[in-house]
């Protein structure tokens, strides 16, 4: 029977299955960060239990840490430095790989994952953040777990799990200029709601998603959560294999050859069966921004507020005139030339080299408005150190961004780097719940090229005016 | 983990869709190396004014609703983030039970895995139990996990669907761990076939 990608990564790590179906699933990567993973390494001691596959195991700090330019010398935030300090004592105490604040490669878990070839083709990957989806984008089954499972993956190597269901979203045709990763994701979600993937192990394809960078797909799998769905995936192909030839965790020389001969053989069979399949035109999806507090909330950047007097659904009706109030917006106003106070270019989803420069093109020989504090954060400290040295950074700093350190930063306010009540963000990052980037923070979600758009204008501005 | 049979108690209706995990506990609240005492917390943002006092018409603030051990929500209750601390902080608050039309996947499976029934119903059924909610300490609904049944103060009863295995392990308070220990020696075997050219991470 033909298989689908899913199905043939499924399939290869059954351990063992249970009388109702439930499989017995072996993680062949399990990377732990310091905010879900203590309760997880207090039950191992508890228990007096190891973790049974260091070899399989990477710990980073991200969340929690400070961006600033001085976080060496020290955290000051005693909550937030009492996780990193148990994180550092876990990782001793069993064994576990580390990337500390002091060393290069530390950084978002998202982005160190594929950066490092940690994450490879085939591979089942999970983490105790939800947003491990994006590893899909590499031809892994990759998810997010709670710290229950955590504590289960590092005790046994194993999850239990049921399989999902099969779901396919291909995107045809041509992109055009301006238009990203970020942008298709969003329309997806807009198209199919943030529910529109439950139970479901969503595969992008399509020519659109074939054309993207190793970045874009990224991108586009870091939101498959967004839209509910378990995971994200696409199937690796020559783009994947070239990204990967070289990485420091990746297999070199014959055990390369070797791989890359298994991942040709991942890709969904001819005729695989799909339990629900959604198709969308490249040509019409434009630049996109979110006008309200979910990721479906999203329009066009050309496009108008929408009136919850058009919506005939009562309680979604409500929900839109909250979330229009929160996010103090009126039905029917051009959402280009909202006045916006902050910009932040980051997060595990827009973090990566390649966004960076889309940023840097646009905001090159220009400044940021006055009023607007913009940021960039890069996802890791090779990142970083790539911006820098090849100009990206230099561009970005002279038109009056802050150029920080690797880390989560504003995409989750539980570091330094916040909203204010009130303050309406530009964000690359993945969620615009109300509160996320800080209690009352108003955020849009948009791609890196419109959030330097809205920084050098101080407004919502559609990117391809500037390009 | 507390084991869960039959549970008589209070309901407090939330009837707001795609209640996210920032709102059931805001990422400021997962700065804990513990997993208790977060109830405190559970909620905040809709919870408590920006000085730390209560939002009078929130409806864990309503007096009837302060030992509620079930909440009937709606839609899509628990998306976005994978954190456990979301069933953690409803745990502390005293929630067993919480009953909707539709659930995130990761959130569900988190529940179960700390001792909380997370139920699917028809949004038909939904309302009803919203109704009987919006009654406070008049009317106690009953869970009944063994019959997978939802009792109305009235006596109706609403039939339920629950994994079988997951029901076995709320029932009888069973950690996961131990239970996959027993497939160690397929573990094992598993291991001892992996190709030679996947990569192991060593120390570097």
């Amino acid at each position: 029977m033909p298989r689908t990608l899913f199905d043939k990564i499924w399939d290869a790590h059954v351990v063992d299955r249970l009388e109702d179906g439930t499989c017995v699933l072996y993680i062949d990567r399990h990377l732990v960060h310091e905010v879900t993973s203590p309760q997880a390494f207090e039950g191992l001691r508890m228990a007096g239990r190891k973790v049974r596959r260091v070899e399989n195991t990477i710990a980073v700090v991200d969340h929690n840490v400070p961006t600033d330019a001085d976080r060496l010398k020290g955290v000051n935030e005693p909550e937030s430095k009492l996780q990193i300090e148990t994180l550092e004592q876990n990782v001793a105490e069993f064994g576990v790989t580390y990337f500390p604040m002091s060393d290069a490669r530390q950084g978002i878990v998202h982005v160190v994952g594929p950066e490092q070839g940690i994450s490879l083709p085939g591979m089942t990957i999970v983490c105790g953040d939800s947003h491990t989806s994006t590893h899909g984008a590499m031809g892994a089954l990759a998810f997010g777990i709670g710290t229950s499972e955590v504590e289960h993956v590092l005790a046994t190597q194993t999850l239990l799990q049921k399989p999902a269901k099969n779901m396919l979203v291909r995107v045809d045709g041509k992109l055009a200029p301006g238009v990203t990763g970020k942008d298709i994701v969003l329309a997806i979600i807009g198209k199919i709601g943030t529910a529109g993937g439950t139970g479901h192990v969503i595969e992008f394809a399509g020519e659109a998603i074939r054309s993207l960078d190793m970045a874009g797909r990224l991108t586009v799998c870091n939101m498959a959560i967004e839209a509910g769905a378990r995971a994200g995936l696409i199937a690796p192909d020559e783009t994947t294999f070239e990204y990967i030839k070289g990485r420091p965790f990746a297999p070199q020389g014959q055990d390369f050859e070797a791989a890359v001969a298994y991942w040709k053989t991942l890709p969904s069979d001819e005729g695989a069966q799909y339990d629900k399949v959604v198709v969308l035109d490249a040509a019409e999806i434009a630049p996109e921004v979110t006008w309200g507090t979910n990721p479906e909330a999203v329009i066009p950047i050309t496009g108008t507020v929408p009136n919850p007097a058009d919506e005939p659904d009562e309680a979604k009706r409500g929900q839109m005139e909250r979330m229009l109030s929160y996010m103090d917006l009126k039905p029917g106003q051009k959402i280009a030339g909202t006045k916006v106070d902050v910009v932040f270019i980051g997060s595990c989803t827009n973090s990566r080299i390649e966004d960076l420069r889309q940023a840097a093109a646009v905001a090159k020989g220009k400044h940021v408005a006055p009023g607007v504090r913009a940021l960039v954060v890069p996802g890791s400290g090779l990142v970083k150190k790539q911006a820098e040295d090849e100009g990206t950074a230099q561009i970005l700093i002279d038109a009056g961004f802050e150029w920080r350190e690797a880390g989560c930063s504003m995409c989750l306010g539980m570091n330094p780097d916040k909203l204010t009540p009130g303050q309406r963000c530009a964000s690359t990052s993945n969620r615009n719940f109300e509160g996320r980037q800080g209690p009352g923070g108003r955020t849009h979600l948009l791609s890196p090229g419109m959030a330097a758009a809205a920084a050098v204008t101080g407004v919502l501005t559609d990117v391809r005016e500037l390009i | 983990m507390d084991k869960f049979t039959t549970l008589t108690a209070v309901a407090a209706p939330l009837n707001v869709a795609n209640v996210d995990t920032d709102k059931i506990i805001p990422a400021r609240f997962l700065k804990t190396i513990k997993r208790t005492g977060l109830g405190k917390s559970l909620f905040a943002d809709m919870r408590y004014n920006a000085d730390g006092s209560e939002k009078a018409d929130f409806v864990l603030n309503q007096e009837k609703y302060r030992k509620a051990q079930i909440l009937v929500a709606g839609d899509n209750f628990g998306c976005g983030s994978s954190r456990e601390h979301a069933p953690w902080a409803l745990l502390d608050f005293g929630i067993r039970c919480v009953i909707a039309p539709s659930f995130a996947d990761i959130f569900f499976n988190n529940c179960f895995k700390n001792g909380i029934l997370p139920i699917r119903l028809p949004e038909d059924v939904c309302a009803k139990l919203m109704d009987d909610a919006a009654l406070g300490t008049n009317a106690r609904l009953t869970v009944d996990l063994e019959r997978q049944v939802v009792v109305r103060p009235n006596g109706e009863e609403f039939a339920f669907n629950v994994d079988p295995f997951r029901k076995h392990c709320l029932l009888n308070g069973l950690d996961d761990i131990g239970l996959t220990l027993e497939h160690t020696a397929a573990i094992d075997a598993y291991e001892a076939r992996q190709p030679a050219w996947q990569p192991k991470i060593h120390g570097a």
